[in-house]
């Protein structure tokens, strides 16, 4: 089984990206050649795997945690519609999921 | 003049980065990276933690899939050693004899774990329950020994003497920890933070024990198992298993060998260059100048791999960039999440913000007034903020910076934009142009050599096209 994700990367491209549903977005994100760059692995230490969540999803995610709150609340970038993808566990209802590439910091 | 092949030696967190970080910079030429582990690139940090604690598999620690090196069209060329580099004929030799030539060559060694020199050491190194911690297979291990009621002894009071302290007592395993210096954490962080971290340890069940030294090593009949600890003052400590970690010794030698410029680290300028124009190098590896600490440093951190990595690559492509980062570093014990920016030594004063007691503060070093590192505790946002404060190179009032009252943020509110704003009013290293260069090429190939290294090395090779580097003219 795979879901398709809508990524549009820091130019502006549209790609849609076939991953199976499980481990977490950035695990997916971090193998595009434009993906990000996840220096912590997922620890939730480094907010290098930042992306913006469609509006019309981000409703439908589980809420962030403190820890994620607060690694965003300081970033330069941060728009309301902010995640970082490490903390986003894959699901089969994620199918259609459709995310922008935060800038680097 | 054959094709280009770019070589990457060194399948570490770095190297992978470097081979992806290549191609991104628009290198469409072979591209290979060669590895002595039979594994893909992958993350080393989640060893001492969640690898161990067998919260995830070894495929999950690699960079990258298998999927994304074909798509990148990276060989990969593993559980295969370069036992030397020849580079006058630019040909890199493998373990098994064999030759290949290579277009430019990028140096990710990493480093190895530092063993230990008692003189039981060597026949510890040959039993099966003695470890050193570096690689997945090491932590294969050690973790098929993590039982409950098992007696550990972790030689190492450093990041990973503790993490591994932790994960393995959260197994129910005994642990104890032995430390040669009078306190945990003592080359990295202040004695407070040390002994935060001591209480911690004891207070998790950890048997913490510093300033001791192991002397000798009990073994049993067949010779085959560590059975005790001997240490200083005449204490001996039975033992299940032992893990040390007295950390790290950069894989150099094989640059040394083919007579690159190594100074504790693989001698590297600002664009990551080695020595020789065609070879870059970066990660754990790498002696390089550091523009915000104001001198040579060499790092081991993930952060590094990776960030110097990226500028080795736009070395590799002709596009050539400054490596201009400020160092952090990540260390998870128990439910505490320590983020460390900047370098604390050489600090004249520690600031508290926060409590202790309450597992959730922030430590200020200062220096003549200037803020240059900064420990975070479960302070996620604080940290964030504090990485813009270290990196700004300023001073603070140390009576704001202890007072939870005062927003942090707003503390840090003037700090500079950009990096290179904020290291505009450093002085060091001087502006390429303002460097003696090589009369030859142009070339400045490495900070303390005035004039071109490589140039004399092969001044025969007539009409040999040096790269210059930005700033340069002839």
């Amino acid at each position: 089984m795979t879901i398709r994700l809508n990524v549009v990367d820091r130019n502006g491209g549209e790609h849609e990206v076939a991953t199976a549903p499980e481990g977490s977005l950035m695990e997916t994100l971090r193998e595009l050649d434009y993906g990000v760059s996840a220096i912590c692995g997922g620890m939730c230490s480094c907010a290098t795997c930042h992306v913006y969540i469609d509006p019309d999803w981000l409703a439908k995610l589980p809420e962030r945690q403190s820890d994620e709150g607060e690694l965003l609340a300081e970033l330069q970038f941060r728009q309301d519609n902010s995640r970082l993808s490490c903390q986003i566990q894959l699901q089969q209802a994620y199918d259609g999921l459709r995310l922008t590439l935060a800038p680097e910091e | 003049m054959s094709e280009d092949h770019i070589y990457i030696v060194g399948a570490g967190h770095a190297g992978g980065e470097l081979a992806f970080a290549t191609r991104q910079q628009g290198y469409a030429g072979a591209l290979t990276i060669v590895g002595e582990e039979s594994h893909l690139p992958y993350q080393r940090p989640p060893l001492s933690k969640a690898y161990l604690k067998g919260e995830c598999e070894a495929t999950s620690l690699y960079l990258r899939q298998l999927a994304a090196y074909e798509k990148a069209n990276i060989n990969l060329l593993l559980s295969r050693r370069v036992e030397r580099i020849e580079r006058a004929s630019k040909k890199l030799v493998f373990d098994d004899g064999r030759e290949v030539t290579y277009s430019k060559l990028g140096l990710t060694t990493g480093g190895r774990a530092r063993r230990m020199t008692i003189n039981d050491a060597a026949r510890a190194e040959r039993t099966s329950n003695f470890h050193y911690l570096r690689n997945i297979d090491d932590v294969m291990a050690i973790r098929a020994r993590f039982e409950a009621g098992q007696r550990l002894v972790v030689i190492g009071g450093g990041y990973i003497g503790l993490e591994v302290a932790a994960s393995a007592i959260a197994r129910g395993v005994k642990v104890t920890v032995l430390e040669a210096l009078p306190r945990v954490l003592a080359r990295v962080t202040a004695p407070q933070m040390s002994e935060f971290y001591e209480q911690v340890h004891r207070d998790a069940g950890v048997d913490v024990r510093t300033n001791v030294e192991v002397i000798a090593l009990d073994f049993n009949a067949a010779g085959d198992a560590v059975t005790a600890v001997h240490c200083t003052g005449g204490v001996v400590i039975p033992v299940d298993f032992v893990v040390v970690g007295i950390g790290l010794l950069p894989n150099t030698e094989l640059a040394q060998a083919a007579g690159l410029e190594v100074d504790n680290g693989i001698v590297v300028d600002e664009y990551a260059v080695t020595s020789d124009p065609d070879i870059v190098a970066a990660g754990d590896c790498t002696n390089h100048p550091s523009v915000f600490c104001g001198r040579r440093i060499r790092l081991e951190s993930v952060p590094n791999a990776v960030e110097q990595a990226r500028v080795a690559a736009a070395s590799l492509a002709g596009k050539p960039k400054a490596y201009q980062s400020v160092p952090w570093f990540w260390s998870d014990q128990y439910d505490l999440k320590l983020q460390m920016t900047g370098l604390s030594q050489g600090y004249d004063q520690f600031i508290l913000r926060g409590s202790m007691q309450n597992r959730s503060f922030a430590a200020f070093y200062l220096r003549q007034g200037q803020l240059i590192a900064v420990d975070a505790v479960n302070r996620a946002q604080e940290f964030m903020v504090a990485k813009r404060m270290v990196a700004a190179c300023q001073s603070f009032d140390p009576v704001a910076l202890a007072d939870e009252s005062v927003p942090l943020k707003t503390l840090a509110g003037a700090s500079g934009s950009s990096f290179s704003l904020r290291f505009a009013h450093r002085r060091w290293p001087p502006a390429v142009s303002a460097r003696p260069h090589c009369p030859e090429c142009a070339y400045w190939p490495v900070w303390r050599v005035a004039a071109c290294f490589e140039h004399a090395a092969r001044s025969a090779v007539a009409g040999k096209n040096f790269r210059a580097t930005p700033g340069g003219s002839r």
